[in-house]
């Protein structure tokens, strides 16, 4: 329990996968200039990224691993990871209307999340169980959905700012990233201290 | 003449990281040194330039509905082949990119080029474009490396430059210092080409060829409208 706890924590905050792993930059810079754009493009990483990780990693230990062709990992999941998203839309379509409309947009955009591709691997390279995993995966899209939220608030305060007219655009929002990662260094070191 | 304004798009006009915006995540996680930087920018070219070549051969036989899942397994096929030769001839590298490596799959550079540039040229104009960008991308995340090793470890390559001179600053090497180091660096850029840059949506590198152009389109009508 614990060791699953310190996995979860370290996932959201010390190791958070946008601000210290540079996963999933695009979304992370590209949605988050709402909260309510960015509170449905995290949620639905997150989901994915459970089921994602709930398919791949089974069909890494009982497939691939046992007749050597662990090398194929990354072919074997962004195509399960393709195909995924693209069921999960289908049957959200289909039997969740209400669940579409909220998360349907964002759907296609997270085929191409390096995110959701890096988790699954991450797994197979930390020799992580399943329930390791399912915790990590998880952990990831929570520290992705805390990192978003908190970078649209500080992207609203932005909007009325005045900027020099060089960093106009993409260059301020990316030294506001630099300073709420700074913000996240923090909290290294502080995982092991808690659980102890 | 024109092939060589194909070659110097990607690299000058075009650059996919400084005027795109394209594959953040890898110019900035394995930046922090100049030879990571390079290591990178050369697989993600030759990657680029060998699915450049086999997408504009098969283009005529891929239907329209499942051309993204073609193009994403034909790309991850070659990722696979880049990682079994640096683990073979340059190790050290290897384990030095680590994940990054297999991300190469999902950088949105290649996939843009495919869909924009490959799967409607002939294959010697798609090889050009894609040693172009490729060398683009190598440009800049050897620039974005170089300026982070001198200052973030004050050496350049592994040799001492102004380590004793000056006392590194950690930051440069950590997270935060990527991002600031880009800012930079755009911000520079932004200057030279007189504030194109700025005018540019925030996020990615535009829609054209995106495959997630459609649902982008509608979340950024939202946006649009404020």
């Amino acid at each position: 329990m614990k060791e699953m706890l310190i996995i979860l924590v370290s996932a959201i905050l010390v190791d958070n996968f946008v601000l210290s792993k540079f996963m999933g930059i695009c979304p992370f810079l590209g949605v988050s200039k709402k909260i309510d754009s960015a509170l449905g493009m995290s949620v639905a990483v997150t989901f994915v990224m459970c089921m994602a990780t709930a398919i791949t990693w089974p069909i890494y230990t009982f497939f691939l691993a046992p007749f050597g062709l662990d090398y194929l990992n990354t072919v074997a999941f962004i195509l399960i990871i393709a195909l995924f998203v693209q069921l999960i839309e289908i049957l959200l379509k289909k039997f969740m209307p209400p669940l579409y409309k909220a998360l349907g947009v964002y759907l296609p955009l997270i085929t191409t999340n390096c995110a959701v591709l890096g988790v699954t691997l991450l797994n197979i390279d930390n020799t992580y169980g399943f329930g390791q995993s399912m915790v990590n995966a998880l952990g990831a899209g929570l520290g992705f959905m805390l990192a978003l939220i908190l970078f649209s608030g500080v992207r609203q305060k932005m909007e009325s700012c005045n900027v020099p007219k060089a960093f106009q655009g993409i260059p301020i929002t990316l030294v506001a990233a630099a300073i709420v990662s700074v913000s996240f260094v923090g909290f290294s070191g502080v995982v092991e201290g808690l659980f102890q | 003449m024109n092939q060589i304004k194909i070659l110097l798009n990607g690299i000058i006009k075009e650059n996919p990281v400084f005027v795109l915006l394209l594959g953040m995540c890898p110019t900035l996680a394995v930046t922090t040194m100049a030879v990571n930087g390079l290591g990178m920018g050369l697989a993600t070219t030759f990657v680029l330039v060998c699915s450049n070549v086999v997408i504009s051969l098969v283009k005529n036989f891929i239907p329209k509905a499942v051309r993204l899942p073609c193009f994403i397994v034909i790309i991850a096929g070659f990722v696979t082949i880049v990682g079994f030769l640096l683990q073979r001839f340059v190790p050290s590298l290897y384990s030095a990119l680590g994940l990054f490596l297999s991300l190469i799959t999902v950088n949105c550079i290649i996939l843009a080029r495919a869909e924009i540039f490959a799967s409607k040229n002939s294959v010697g104009k798609s090889v050009l474009d894609g040693v172009g960008m490729g060398l683009g991308f190598t440009l800049a995340l050897f620039l974005m490396g170089t300026c982070r090793e001198i200052l973030g470890c004050g050496t350049w390559f592994g040799i001492e430059l102004t380590k004793r001179v000056i006392e590194p600053m950690k930051l440069f090497v950590s997270p935060a210092g990527g991002f600031f180091t880009l800012a930079v660096l755009i911000a520079v850029i932004n200057i030279i080409t007189k504030y194109k840059i700025s005018k540019k949506k925030i996020g990615c590198g535009g829609c054209e060829g995106c495959p997630s152009a459609e649902a982008c389109a509608s979340l950024s009508g939202e946006d649009g409208k404020e």
